[in-house]
């Protein structure tokens, strides 16, 4: 007996949709990018909210430039480091509207480290979510403030030296210290589990803008097959072993 | 009843931008300048007419500020002095490059590097030319009287939303530190939101149904969409030059020998010219308003009578060369001023004209 696939696809079997302020781009993203993944949670979160008509990204430099593509809000492309200060002139103008800034660890923890510290300082009332996966990927592989000791790079081919380079940064830790911050959290996106836990967190965030809280921090720990040189499975794997005993996951404030 | 006070060009600055309805200030404190903060501050405009001012932690960060306050189709400026506009620089090409309105006051110190705190016109490649990177122009306004610090705030806003484009008010340590009368205009209400809404279609104001999402940014991937869209910022700025210039002639219907020169040293000019006519000398002087767009052809509309033109400037020769490009070596045309800070009397220009000029 053969099945025909319109006995299937019907309202009652519906288990799963495409959010509707997920636009119909194909995503730029490499196969096994967690930028894809955090994109939908976003868009999903801002709809399950009901804010999409009051809601402004600020879109960064570097692999997510492009993300004002995918997600039907108006957007804002900033300067390589400056989404926080972007996101501070919206917010600061529209104090009713819900203002998230997207960002990589070169944007948020390099060069854009004194805007990402005066606006969580000051408490600017915004999501910032903070992508890290210690490389640069859009530049194509080179090392980034959040590189692990050791970890290979295009700009440390042989390893970061912490002689030479410094040590990497926890720039989450970093904000969590500054009394402007309301909620500060570090997530990944690598099985069901933590992709559940994190749109949670999300979903706190945005939402701690209506009360007026500060600023929400969520750092996703990630992975970058492409620069890392490892198929998507072996990504998961190294974050796991390498990336998650320097960042550990969890909640690292939440007043 | 009309409204007159004294006042300091940054005072001025300051108060003008709360009467004509400006949303957002963000700035950072630097010399010469200081008291447009501190001014803004003072008056707590907040409470006045909602206007937001915020001290930010950098020039940089200043003008992203601004960058997304413009976003919003929100009148929004900041203040610096040189090396505090070197710093903008990225902002300001990112907010060309989105055709985003704003206004950005630059209260000229003198350089290069940390310079001095005194006065000068050595950033005139810097505000006109560019400044940061890619084929961009400012609006440029030239004030050089405490009067048109206050006049130029809301003309500055006036043409930034009409071509969509970054407006500079090009003044000096010496406008923005002396003290004159100013006649205050009344105060203009900020625009709703509602208005906004209306007036600038493409502002992030948030998506309502009812549109599609409005995106601001100046990255285009495909080189010949971007060379399209340079093609269009250069129509816009053939317009401005067509539409906008502004200058200002003193004694030139009859002169044999012109003076070019804006803001503080036009002061000085003037008197030169005063002190020219005294020995017999038939001088004028003619004063850019704009710099961007340069008065090209009113400087074309004098050569039948002029035979030689002195371009006076707080710098090493800078706006000179658009005088050059104006006069195409009809006459000969050469440059005086001091530099790093120092002013020119009057007595030395009479000198330069007369050794440069008419006896060069």
């Amino acid at each position: 007996m053969s099945i025909d696939i319109k006995d299937i696809i019907k309202p009652e079997n519906l288990v799963y949709q495409k959010s509707r302020l997920l636009t119909d781009r194909v995503m730029h993203y490499c196969p096994g990018c967690t930028h894809g993944v955090v994109n939908r949670l976003i868009a999903e979160v801002i709809e399950e909210l009901g804010i999409q008509q009051d809601t402004i990204g600020v879109a960064p430099v570097g692999c997510s430039v492009l993300m004002y593509n995918y997600i039907e809000v108006d957007w804002h492309e900033a300067a390589h480091g400056r989404a926080p200060a972007v996101g501070t002139g919206i917010k600061r103008l529209l104090p009713n509207k819900y203002v998230f800034t997207y960002q990589g660890d070169g944007d948020l923890a390099a060069i854009g480290t004194a805007e990402t510290i005066h606006a969580c300082n000051r408490g600017e009332n915004m999501v910032m979510i903070f992508i890290n996966n210690g490389i640069y990927g859009m530049t194509g592989g080179q090392m980034a403030p959040t590189t692990l000791q050791g970890m290979k790079a295009s700009t440390c081919p042989f390893g970061r030296d912490v002689e030479r380079d410094g040590n990497p940064l926890r720039m989450t830790e970093i904000v969590a210290t500054l009394p402007g911050t309301c909620y500060v959290t570090r997530h990944a996106a690598h099985t069901a589990a933590a992709v559940r836990k994190l749109k949670k967190a999300l979903f706190k965030a945005f939402d701690n803008q209506k009360n007026n809280k500060g600023t929400s921090f969520v750092e996703v720990v990630s992975t970058c097959n492409s620069g890392w040189k490892m198929t998507p499975v072996q990504s998961n794997k190294w974050m796991e072993d390498n990336m998650f005993p320097f960042y550990p996951l969890g909640d690292i404030k939440d007043v | 009843m009309r409204e007159i006070r004294l006042m300091k060009g940054n005072e001025a600055i300051a108060e003008a931008a709360i009467r004509c309805g400006v949303d957002g200030y963000f700035g950072y404190p630097i010399t010469p300048q200081s008291e447009i903060m501190e001014t803004l501050m003072l008056e707590k405009p907040w409470e006045k007419t909602g206007m937001v001012v915020l001290q930010a932690e950098s020039e940089i960060a200043s003008i992203n500020m601004v960058y997304g306050g413009a976003g919003c189709g929100k009148k929004v400026m900041t203040t610096s002095s040189s090396p505090g506009v070197s710093l903008m620089q990225e902002g300001i090409t990112y907010l060309a490059g989105a055709e985003l309105p704003c206004v950005v006051v630059n209260v000229v110190r003198g350089g290069p590097g940390l310079g001095t705190i005194q006065p000068a016109q050595s950033d005139y490649f810097q505000a006109v030319k560019g400044g940061g990177h890619g084929d961009y122009k400012l609006i440029v306004l030239a004030p050089s009287s405490v009067q048109e610090m206050a006049d130029f705030v809301e003309l500055a806003f006036d043409l930034a939303f009409k071509y969509r484009n970054p407006a500079m008010i090009l003044s000096d340590g010496m406008i923005g530190q002396m003290m004159e009368k100013v006649e205050m205009k009344p105060f203009t209400p900020r625009w709703t939101d509602e208005e906004i809404v209306q007036m600038h279609p493409w502002a992030t104001t948030g998506k309502p149904s009812s549109r599609e999402r409005n995106i601001i940014t100046s990255v285009e991937l495909d080189a010949n969409a971007f060379e399209r869209f340079n093609h269009k910022l250069q129509a816009k700025y053939k317009q401005i030059e067509e539409n906008e210039v502004r200058s200002e002639m003193f004694e030139c219907e009859d002169a044999d020998y012109l003076l070019v020169a804006y803001g503080s040293s036009a002061r000085i000019c003037q008197k030169a010219v005063q002190l020219l006519r005294a020995k017999g000398i038939k001088a004028g002087l003619l004063r850019p308003i704009t710099l961007f767009p340069f008065p090209t052809k009113e400087i074309q509309a004098l050569l039948g009578h002029v035979k030689g033109i002195l371009s006076v400037e707080l710098s090493a020769g800078q706006m000179v060369e658009d005088v050059r490009l104006a006069v195409e070596g009809k006459v000969k045309v050469e440059h005086f001023g001091r530099l790093g800070g120092v002013v020119h009397s009057p007595e030395e220009v009479v000198e330069a004209l007369q050794s440069k000029i008419i006896g060069g």
